[in-house]
Formats: structure tokens, C-alpha cells, sequence
């Protein structure tokens, strides 16, 4: 068997063969590298979970100390762009959701535009929070680097404190903005995604890329099914 | 891992049930539960979570194994959020604000 | 292919060490063997970083007024000692050497399942590391391991965002290296492989991952509050603005309780399979002892709140925590009886890595015993912010967790390296090593007892003794650690070579040649007998 050198390990050409398959060499079959992959997304997801429970942990603390004042900044947010960000991280999950079944049926060009509207809709989100963003540099409720409420906006806040309002923006921030990291990291999957897509690299039994991005993804919808109604839908807007 | 491949429809029905209950939730908040909003809130959230879980996650279709680990992570989570709770909670329990204070002893309630 | 000479010092076989040459195929490496050493070249880089700390410190304390430096670098260096021995010694040591090379080979597997994450582990294992050196030259960091607010947050101007980087940025190191382990324990194991026919370091390996799993996430999302706080001034667990220096110090002793659990569990696997190997017996409650690795992670997460009995937490919240940590002892007891045991009616060999696990259990019981005192809420009053802590936490870290360490290096040594090592000199470094231990550490118990606080960089006259006897302890024990610096180094090209079972030692990772070729086995082996299948070998030596 002719040997040849590969990043400082020796291959045999059987193993080169079983690479253009998808196998990697430390797996015996792509059933046990499917299983591995799938458990380690899972994994994953848990430490995840870990971390953005310790925020949310931290938040739940505090809402319940302040809840006057968390109450005055979650009015201060528009519901109308929370709830359409909302459809549109759901869409996108869809989205998702159809690029796997595609990537499963072998369908390359469904899979391909599948992929592609889960980042258009990503990025709508994106969009739509960073003008929300914008928004809190001109009410000035940004913590530390513009904090002046003024008019309608200190009438909401004042009630709770003010002081305690600006720990409600800070988790605003603090939690949106991990959240979007999260988003912007998945955009970029997505995109090396399309391009391994576009090139055949996915067949019906070779997908697992997919499939992993895809959980990845839909627990960054998960995480926003929680973030919505925690930061937007504080009590009542009666 | 899923090998069965799930039907268009199902996404859909679950994709429009979770549409149906963002509307819910969004509509809830505009009414005066007093408590009950922060709890309606979460449980609705919370059931648009299983939709996710089960049926774009294809929980359903996954091993025991995946099953276990992802109750692991919440159970954890969990433990985090009640342990770190009980301390708040039961502060209050002491009627001295300082539990160490030896000018009186403490009163209990 | 060479050929075969008869000068004994040259390989002949292929093996993951000469099957390629150059930086690039080391630091491009996918072998999980090669990263493990790339792990030992670092963490012994970063042991040695720590431990200078720790010797200006003991230099410092021979004067009741202080021999050596400020007060405000004295608070540096303890801090640095701290974060560099926890995060980038201890919680590494065990797992990303020994686990890393040995993990696959006892799975009967060719690698772990994600060889590129365990790869990127180490990468961001280096540039944390990297970071945290950076805050200690660029003015040092002065806010203890612990990283309490709002000091830290709000009022120290030291290198805190950095060195909060440094452990942010490590801590995914950590996760990695535990979701490698969980995946590849679960769906690499060999055929027959069982898992109750996994050696007991397997089960230290995936209870210390479950740790670090669903711990290390928690103090991740910690340290980034904390920088943003420091950064914006902000106030998330600073009293000004309504924040609760408290509730910093729940999240972040979440995960770094059980991190102590991560430093300590797998120096516990190590010391189970040198029990069994030299005294050539099973261990004694083979499930009790891999049940109880799991029982301690799970346990080990629901303790935290011990470290705050005198910082504010409620009475009620400090008797439940009290009472669970009570309860995490157990698991751990019931592993020193099951050594115990094993021992008892063993055919025992004093070799090296016999004296450490030896050590292990008479410190580690110490250390564990005096850990009963702090779980007490009454004597915690007493003792908590003394040295009698320092002293219990490093007869657990060092007597414990370090001696497993060394223990477990010398004996797969010849796995690793293909040599052996002259035992007359290890066994000489192991008792010089218990020796200046004891030394430095024992006096500590005195002088917490007596109420000399930690932390602090003078104290009163009268404990100058006792401070002078810890302190001649840490030269020896300096000198102790050094020896095995020099010869494990000098029998990497003059000692003799290793066959493949030198010890006589069950377990998948023997049956390889020393050292094992880059895919472990020609052939995926297939597993027919229990762990410690002992009795049925008959006397030691190679296979």
C-alpha cells in the first residue's frame, strides 16, 4: 500500500478513499461519525444553555428586586419590532428546518435556497436590531456611554429608579447583543454552508454539517423565544 | 439522528402554530393579568420551545441519549436558578439584617 | 521502511513521535498523542510561571513585616499564583495530557471523535494563557482568583479586563476538551467495551467532563459581566447602582466548586490504576468506585454556596449548603476504602508511581478531612479568610491533585515516551516531594487555627516560626519538583527503552508498542475481560 503524507500523518490510500466519502479515520462507518456528530452538537448546545442561563439567572434576580423599573424600560422597547423580529427568527428557523429535510432528499438546489433565505431572514433580524440599537442612542438609555433619558422616555423610567433602570438596559444590551454574536457566528456557517452546498459536498447520506448548523441555529431562535417576551412583554402595556 | 424524512406539512403546521402563539403572547401583554402576565408569558414561550425542540430539532426522532442530555442541561440550569433563589428568599427569614450582630439577639418571626 | 540494527538506543518502528519532523507537523497536529504533549510542554510552562509566584511569596513571608515586596505587588502575586496555577495548571494537567494521549488508546479507538476541536483547545488554551501573561507584565492583577466585586469590577486599576479575558478565552478550552471526552467515552469505545469494563481513569475522565460541560459555561458568562462592569462602569454587582455583590459570587462559585471536583477527579482515575497495577489486584467495588466519580461531579454542583457562609448569604441557604457538603464527602471517603481495600492482601511493588498514589490517599484523606471543619457553619466563622483554608485546599491541589498528577506521568512515561526512567531518582524525588509538602503545608493548619488571616503580606511576630517553617518546606518542595524535570527530560534520549507493558499493567493502552504508532492500533481491538483482570496474568513484566 503506497503511502503518502498528509498534515504530518502518514495516509493510506484506503483512508484517502473513505475521506472522499466523508469518513473521518478515527470513525469505523458514517452511522458512528453521525452518531458522534449529532451527540456533539447536542453537547454543545447544553454548555450553551449553561451560559446563557447564567445571564438569564442574573436577570431573574434582579427583575425581581426591580420589577417597577424593568417594567419602565421594557416599555421603553417597541413590541411591534420585537414581535416581527420574533416571525422573522421563526421563518428562519423554518427555513432551516427545510434546508436539512433538502440536504436528507438530496435536493442541491432547494438546499442551497433554503440556506439562503434562513440568511436573508437572519439578516433582516440582524437589521431590524440594529436599528432598535440606534434607537437607544437617540432616547439616550445606553448605559454608560449615553445615559440621559429625558421627556416621555424619564417619565417611563423614573418611577422604578433610575439607577435600576439603567441595570435593566444593561441586561437589554448585554443579552441581545451575546444574542446576536450567536446570530452573526450562525450567518457565517450558514454562508460556508451555501458555498459547500453549491460545490455537492452533501449527500443523502453525508449531511451532518447541515444538520449541526442547523440545531446551532435553532437554539439561537430559542434563545430569542425567551429574550422576547422577558425584555419586551414586562407587565402589562395597558 | 432522524433518518426518516419529516413532511413539508408538518413544518408548517408547527411553523404556523408558532406564528399563532407569538401573536398569543404578544396580545397577552396587553391585557392587566397582574402576576399572571409574567407566567402566561413563560408558558407560552416554553411550549414554542418544545415545537422548536421536537419538531425542527427532531427530538423526536433522536436516541435516549440526546434526550438525557439536553434534561441534563436544564435540570442544571435549574439548580442554578433555585439554589441561587433560596438564598434571596430566606434573607429575609433572619429578622436581623446583620445574622452576626451580638448587640441583640435576633428576633424570630 | 528501516531495517532493524542491533544498537539498542535506535527505533525501529514507526511511532506518532518519529512519523514526521518540523514545527509544522507539531503544531498542525491532529494526533491526539502529539497535542497531549504539546499540553505537557505547556502546562509545565505555566506550573513553573505559577510556582516562581509562590516562591517570592513564601520569600516575602519569612519577615512578619514582609522580606520582599509591597504590599500591593504581594496582592499580585498571590492573584497571579492563583488564576495561573487553577485555570492554567491544575485544570488542564490531568485531562489534556494523560486524557488526551491516553483516552483513545484505552477506548480501543484510533483518536478522539473531533480531533480538530481538540486541536483548537489547545490553541485557545495558548492565547488565553497568552493574555494572562500580558496582564501580569503589563502591572499585574490584584483582585485574589476569587475575582470578588466590586473590588474587582469597580475599584481595583489593575490589569482585570485582560487577565478576564485570559480565563473567558480559556474556559472554552476546557469545554472542548470535555465535550471530546463525553462523545468519544459514549460512541468510541471498542467492541466488548462495555462500561463496566472501562478502566477507572475512563470513568474519572467522563464525570470530570460532565463538570466541565455544565460548569465552565457559568463562569464564562461570569467573567463577562464582570468585564463589562469593569469596562463601562456599570453597575451588575456594584451596591451603587443596585447591584449585588453577592450574586457575582453565586454564579462564579457555581462553576468554581466544582472545578475543584475537575482538578481532583481525574488525579483519582490515575491513582485507581496504579493501585491496581502494583498490587496486582482488581480494585476493590469496581462499580461503587465509578458510580461514586459520577455521584461526586453531580454533588460537587450543589455546594457552592460554602464559600459564602460569612459573606452575606442567608443562614437558611448556608445550613442547606452546610448539609450538602457534608454529603459530598462521602463519595470521596468511599473511594479512599475502596483503595484501601484493594491494597489489603495485594502483592505490592513500591515503584514511583506507587508512592505517589500512596501520597495521594494520605493527603487527599487530610485534605478532605479538614474540608469537614470549613463545611461546618460554626468553625467556618472561625476559620473561613485564614490560612487553614490555604492549607486545606493545597493538600487537596498539591498533595492531591499534583501527586496524581506526577504519579500518573511516571507511570505512562514509557507509553509516552518509549523509555524508562531511572527509579531509584523518582523514588527519591517522590519522598522529597512528601516531604517539603508536609513541611509547607502542615505549619498552615497551625496558623490558620491560631487566626492568621491569608491574603495578607505581613503578620504578627508570634507566628513567625511557623511562617519560616512553610517556607523552608516550599524550598524543598521546589527542589523536589525540580529532579523529575531532569531526568524524565535526560531519559527521553539516554534512558532505557520501554517494551510495550513494562509494568505488567492491564488495559488496551499496553498492548500498543512504546511509544504507540500514530493510529494506535493495526487493528481495532476487541475486548473480552473485565478491567483489572489481574489474577489471570501471571507475574510482571512485558507482554
Amino acid at each position: 500500500m503506497r503511502t503518502r503524507r498528509k498534515r504530518g500523518l502518514a495516509v493510506t490510500e484506503l483512508e484517502t478513499h473513505a475521506a472522499h466519502t466523508g469518513l473521518a479515520h478515527q470513525f469505523q462507518n458514517l452511522d458512528q461519525q453521525q452518531d458522534a456528530d449529532t451527540l456533539g452538537i447536542w453537547v454543545f448546545l447544553v454548555t450553551e444553555i449553561m451560559f446563557f442561563g447564567g445571564v438569564f439567572a442574573a436577570y431573574a434576580i434582579y427583575r425581581g428586586f426591580y420589577f417597577a423599573a424593568f417594567e419602565g424600560g421594557s416599555h421603553i422597547l417597541d413590541v411591534r419590532l420585537g414581535a416581527f423580529n420574533t416571525v422573522a427568527l421563526l421563518g428562519s428557523s423554518l427555513t432551516m428546518a427545510l434546508s436539512v429535510r433538502s440536504a436528507q432528499s438530496g435536493n442541491r438546489r432547494a438546499l442551497v435556497l433554503f440556506l439562503i433565505l434562513t440568511m436573508i431572514l437572519g439578516g433582516v433580524f440582524l437589521g431590524v436590531k440594529a436599528y432598535e440599537y440606534d434607537q437607544k442612542f437617540v432616547e439616550h438609555v445606553v448605559p454608560s456611554l449615553d445615559w440621559a433619558p429625558e421627556g416621555a422616555v424619564l417619565a417611563r423610567l423614573a418611577p422604578g429608579g433610575l439607577e435600576h433602570a439603567e441595570l435593566y438596559f444593561i441586561f437589554y444590551f448585554a443579552m441581545t447583543g451575546l444574542h446576536a454574536l450567536h446570530m452573526i457566528i450562525g450567518m457565517g456557517l450558514l454562508l460556508w454552508l451555501v458555498l459547500r452546498s453549491r460545490k455537492g459536498s452533501f449527500t443523502p447520506s453525508y449531511f451532518a454539517p447541515v444538520e449541526v448548523v442547523g440545531l446551532y441555529w435553532h437554539f439561537v431562535d430559542i434563545v430569542w423565544i425567551f429574550l422576547f417576551p422577558l425584555l419586551y412583554l414586562i407587565g402589562g402595556r395597558y | 439522528m432522524s433518518q426518516q424524512i419529516v413532511p413539508v406539512k408538518t413544518y408548517l403546521f408547527v411553523f404556523a402554530s408558532l406564528i399563532g402563539l407569538t401573536l398569543l403572547t404578544t396580545g397577552v401583554a396587553f391585557l392587566d393579568l397582574g402576576r399572571f402576565n409574567t407566567v402566561v408569558a413563560l408558558l407560552i414561550a416554553f411550549c414554542k420551545m418544545l415545537l422548536v425542540v421536537f419538531f425542527f430539532m427532531h427530538l423526536r426522532h433522536s436516541s435516549g441519549l440526546v434526550k438525557v442530555v439536553l434534561l441534563a442541561g436544564f435540570f442544571w440550569l435549574a439548580l442554578l436558578i433555585s439554589l441561587t433563589t433560596a438564598d434571596y428568599r430566606t434573607r429575609s427569614w433572619t429578622s436581623s439584617p446583620n445574622a452576626w450582630s451580638t448587640t441583640a439577639p435576633p428576633t424570630h418571626p | 521502511m528501516s531495517t532493524a540494527t542491533l544498537e539498542p538506543r535506535v527505533y525501529v518502528q514507526r511511532n506518532y513521535l518519529n512519523a514526521d519532523y518540523g514545527w509544522r507537523s507539531w503544531l498542525f497536529t491532529l494526533d491526539h498523542k502529539r497535542i497531549a504533549l504539546l499540553y505537557l510542554v505547556s502546562v509545565t510552562f505555566f506550573f513553573v510561571i505559577g510556582g516562581s509566584f509562590a516562591v517570592l511569596m513564601r520569600i516575602h513571608l519569612v519577615e512578619p513585616q514582609g522580606a520582599l515586596v509591597q504590599p500591593e505587588t504581594y496582592n499580585k502575586l498571590f492573584t497571579l499564583h492563583g488564576i495561573v496555577m487553577i485555570f492554567f495548571f491544575l485544570i488542564p494537567s490531568i485531562p489534556a495530557v494523560l486524557g488526551n494521549f491516553l483516552v483513545p488508546l484505552m477506548i480501543g479507538a484510533r483518536d478522539l471523535a473531533f480531533p480538530r476541536l481538540n486541536l483548537l483547545s489547545w490553541y485557545i488554551y495558548m492565547v488565553g494563557g497568552m493574555f494572562t501573561l500580558y496582564s501580569a507584565i503589563a502591572g499585574g492583577v490584584d483582585v485574589g482568583w476569587t475575582f470578588y466585586t466590586p473590588y474587582s469590577s469597580t475599584y481595583s486599576n489593575t490589569q482585570v479586563t485582560a487577565v478576564a479575558i485570559g480565563v473567558f478565552i480559556t474556559g472554552f478550552s476546557s469545554i472542548l476538551t470535555g465535550l471530546n471526552f463525553i462523545v468519544t467515552i459514549h460512541k468510541m469505545r471498542a467492541p466488548g467495551l462495555t462500561w463496566f469494563r472501562m478502566p477507572l481513569f475512563l470513568w474519572a475522565m467522563y464525570a470530570t467532563s460532565i463538570i466541565m460541560v455544565l460548569g465552565t459555561p457559568v463562569l464564562a458568562i461570569t467573567i463577562f459581566l464582570l468585564a463589562l462592569e469593569h469596562l463601562f462602569h456599570v453597575g451588575i454587582f456594584s451596591p451603587a447602582l443596585g447591584g449585588d455583590p453577592l450574586l457575582f459570587q453565586h454564579l462564579f462559585w457555581f462553576y468554581s466548586h466544582p472545578a475543584v471536583y475537575i482538578m481532583i477527579l481525574p488525579a483519582m482515575g490515575v491513582v485507581s490504576e496504579i493501585i491496581a497495577c502494583f498490587a496486582r489486584k482488581r480494585i476493590f467495588g469496581y462499580k461503587v468506585v465509578g458510580f461514586s466519580s459520577v455521584a461526586i461531579a453531580v454533588l460537587g454542583f450543589l455546594v457552592w454556596g460554602h464559600h459564602m457562609f460569612v459573606t452575606g448569604q442567608s443562614v437558611y441557604a448556608g445550613l442547606i449548603f452546610s448539609f450538602l457538603s457534608f454529603m459530598v464527602a462521602i463519595p470521596s471517603a468511599i473511594k479512599v476504602f475502596n483503595w484501601t481495600s484493594t491494597l489489603y492482601k495485594g502483592s505490592i511493588s513500591y515503584e514511583a508511581p506507587m508512592l505517589y498514589a500512596m501520597g495521594f490517599i494520605g493527603l487527599f484523606t487530610m485534605g478532605g478531612l479538614t474540608g469537614l471543619f470549613l463545611a461546618s457553619l460554626a468553625t467556618d466563622v472561625h476559620l473561613n479568610g485564614t490560612y487553614f483554608i490555604v492549607a486545606h485546599f493545597h493538600y487537596i491541589m498539591v498533595g492531591g491533585a499534583v501527586m496524581g498528577y506526577l504519579g500518573g506521568i511516571h507511570f505512562w512515561w514509557p507509553k509516552i515516551s518509549g523509555r524508562k526512567y531511572p527509579n531509584g531518582w523518582a523514588a527519591l524525588a517522590a519522598a522529597i516531594i512528601f516531604v517539603g509538602f508536609n513541611l509547607t503545608f502542615f505549619p498552615q493548619f497551625l496558623l490558620g487555627y491560631l487566626g492568621m488571616p491569608r491574603r495578607y503580606a505581613f503578620y504578627p511576630a508570634e507566628f513567625q516560626v511557623l511562617n519560616v517553617m512553610s517556607s523552608a518546606g516550599a524550598t524543598v518542595l521546589g527542589v523536589g519538583y525540580l529532579i523529575p524535570l531532569v531526568y524524565l527530560i535526560w531519559s527521553m534520549r539516554y534512558g532505557p527503552i520501554a517494551e510495550s507493558n513494562p509494568w505488567g499493567a492491564t488495559g488496551l493502552e499496553w498492548q500498543t508498542p512504546s511509544p504507540p504508532p500514530t493510529e494506535n492500533f493495526a487493528e481495532i481491538p476487541v475486548v473480552t475481560e473485565e478491567a483489572y483482570a489481574y489474577a489471570e496474568k501471571k507475574g510482571a513484566g512485558g507482554d
